[in-house]
């Protein structure tokens, strides 16, 4: 009886200390801005699932990364052992560390997929350049990220990938030398090494990798989401000042990208469960042997995330040349929204040219990913030259193909269909 | 058993990677090794058969003794009766009793950790491997390796085996190149303590338990993912509901 007269009380009080907060902190007014009163477009479909998809998997690899150092050791003479200590002897390490190894090469599938996104949908164009720049700086931490994390097992592959991405460096004329060294720490990759990566993978990349995200969502919310149409809803506003064709994220977003994200965690849990080395793909099988400097791997590939720029790397003859390409195959995305010069944002107005660049860029960085992996052999180097040049082509002839590109007329509104 | 995992992945829906196994060295003439985690009794024989003809010479360093009487249906007290002749606690890994030093004075190198080469290496090539030994005069062991030319390790199942010639077909030279084109097949020179099948069988659950060494939890794993697969079965139908309720409204 007590108890039932206490309980209005109580949430009284809760009520009260939340009013206090609120009154000191205001995020109320925070969770409206960016939640609760974020309009977003309607028409959202398939692709705007991996926005969230991508904020999911880093929230993954943060959790199962603060579990993993619990039992990890940052040295060359335990680093291979303790990664077995935590798979064998762990409560449930397998599962944290099987989460982690996968969630690294799911992050890479759904940015991917969100940057194809952005390419189709034309939302690197006016006004949210910003939003894609600082999503290139993320994808740039990203591979830093996941370049650090991979020597921290310490296994063969660990070693030799590390071995010849950092000598990469080397190619620069005049410094090249003594800034792979400073970089390794060492003469060669070494406990120092890995000590430093493991520093830079658990503490460095992770803060700017959120302070980057953070700014990305503050930036989209600035200026609000593109769609698939590529209108800008806020052009047309309701008699409320809301934009007609938008909802508020939540509840709507919510709830729909919980479905999204339960379908993901099927595929997720379908590698985890199932296939966690994904056929030497997600863990490669010369990684499952310690560092040796001795013996080097029969076939030295970067993860599969990599491998189209490695592809690009091996294409070029002139090494240091082949370095500055594979540079700018990653940095050319930066500079989409000036290369691009059409009046209309989205693939479903824009012409049969721009579809055409478009489809070849996506097949070109699919064959160059799948080059990279293999053995080099003539006819694989002439494809990688092939696919490298339209891979380039897609950027360097974006000016001009896409002012000659025959556009459609954009509607007013977005396309939706009520269900 | 790997590929049948992958098509389960596959099934789950990872359309978005092409998979095809890894090619390992001479992967054209690897046999399958067809074994089974899930056949405990294959893998009580196959630690008998590791603790007896392996670990003379091989570490498992990471495999702890404890772990294997859980997970192979044996006590405490069959492993320490069987199996525990390299440790002193049922607690221990599996060491070597051979020194490092000697080993790799004796055979040049020392003899790698079997912890994980079931997935280092697969167990189609330990199989094809294990049945691979045919005698070669020119070699300090007696021996050559078809599957790992060269290799510096003994015929260490001769006994069981017997002893294998190469049979090579027209004029090639087995000794200039051991992988040679025209290689046609083991001929058995001198017959060992089991028959061909029986050998077979014993290096199938040799492989068998490496395989599960590397991997001790994978049956674990396959059994808890189908459990989280239908809790997210579940857990979909009712976000989809929920989704679609809330969407009544958008117009």
């Amino acid at each position: 009886m007590s108890a039932t007269m206490q309980a209005p009380a109580r949430r009284g009080r809760l009520a009260a200390i939340a009013e206090w907060c609120d009154q000191r902190l205001g995020y109320s007014r925070f969770l409206k801005q960016h939640v609760t009163e974020y309009y977003a477009p309607k028409n959202f479909n398939f692709w705007y699932y991996f926005g969230s998809l991508a904020l999911l998997v880093l929230v993954i690899q943060i959790v199962t990364g603060i579990f993993l150092t619990m039992n990890y050791k940052p040295s060359a003479e335990d680093a291979f052992a303790s990664v077995e200590y935590i798979m064998r002897d762990v409560e449930w390490g397998w599962l944290i560390r099987y989460m982690h190894s996968t969630g690294a090469s799911a992050f890479f599938v759904v940015v991917y997929l969100h940057m194809f996104r952005g390419l189709m949908y034309g939302s690197y164009k006016n006004p949210r350049e910003l939003v894609w720049i600082l999503g290139m700086l993320i994808y740039l931490c990203l591979m830093a990220e996941a370049f650090f994390g991979y020597l921290l097992p310490w296994g063969n592959m660990s070693y030799w990938g590390a071995q010849v991405i950092v000598s990469l460096f080397g190619v620069i004329p005049g410094i090249g030398e003594s800034l792979v060294e400073w970089i390794r720490g060492d003469y060669y990759i070494s406990d120092i090494t890995l000590n430093r990566f493991f520093a830079l993978h658990v503490i460095a990349l992770p803060l700017a990798l959120i302070f980057l995200v953070v700014v990305h969502i503050l930036a989209l919310h600035e200026v609000g989401s593109n769609n698939p149409d590529g209108v800008e809803i806020k052009q047309l506003k309701g008699p409320d000042g809301h934009p007609v064709d938008g909802i508020p994220f939540h509840p709507y977003y919510t709830v729909k990208d919980l479905v999204g994200i339960t379908v993901f965690l099927m595929f997720f849990a379908g590698v985890v469960f199932f296939a966690p080395e994904m056929g030497g793909y997600f863990l490669e099988h010369a990684n499952f042997q310690p560092a040796n400097p001795l013996q080097t791997p029969e076939n030295i590939a970067p993860v599969w995330y990599f491998t189209p720029f490695y592809a690009i790397l091996r294409a070029v003859p002139n090494k240091f040349l082949g370095v500055v390409l594979m540079a700018l195959a990653v940095i050319s995305f930066v500079f989409l929204p000036w290369l691009d010069r059409s009046k209309v944002k989205s693939i479903r107005y824009r012409g049969w040219i721009y579809k055409t660049f478009l489809f070849s860029f996506a097949v070109s960085f699919i064959a160059l990913g799948y080059l990279g992996l293999q053995h080099v052999t003539p006819a694989y180097t002439y494809a990688a030259r092939f696919f490298t040049v339209v891979y380039f082509a897609f950027f360097i002839l974006m000016p001009w193909y896409t002012k000659i590109d025959p556009t459609k007329p954009v509607p007013e509104r977005v396309t939706y269909h009520a269900h | 058993m790997r590929i049948k995992n992958i098509a389960l992945a596959l099934v789950v829906g990872m359309s978005w990677v092409g998979v095809s196994l890894a090619a390992s060295p001479g992967a054209g003439l690897l046999q399958p090794a067809n074994n089974d985690v899930a056949n405990t009794a294959s893998l009580q024989r196959g630690a008998r058969n590791f603790v007896n003809y392996c670990l003379g010479c091989h570490s498992a360093k990471y495999v702890r003794y404890s772990r294997l009487a859980a997970d192979l249906g044996l006590t405490e007290s069959q492993v320490i009766e069987n199996l525990l002749f390299t440790g002193t606690s049922i607690h221990d890994t599996m060491e070597v009793a051979l020194p490092q030093e000697a080993a790799a004075r004796w055979f040049g190198t020392t003899p790698p950790d079997l912890s994980l080469i079931a997935r280092a290496r697969g167990t189609d090539y330990i199989y094809t491997f294990l049945k691979s030994f045919y005698l070669d005069p020119k070699r300090p062991t007696g021996v050559n390796n078809l599957v790992l030319p060269g290799t510096s390790m003994p015929h260490v199942l001769w006994e069981l085996q017997g002893y294998q010639a190469a049979v090579y077909d027209g004029e090639s030279d087995p000794a200039r190149d051991a992988v040679h084109k025209k290689f046609k097949g083991f001929e058995l020179a001198q017959p060992g303590l089991l028959s061909p099948e029986e050998f077979d069988q014993f290096v199938r659950d040799t492989v068998n338990f490496l395989d599960y060494i590397a991997e001790p939890m994978q049956l674990q794993r396959r059994k808890l993912g189908f459990y989280v697969l239908g809790f997210l079965l579940v857990f979909f139908v009712l976000a989809y509901a929920l989704k679609k309720e809330y969407w009544k409204d958008v117009k």
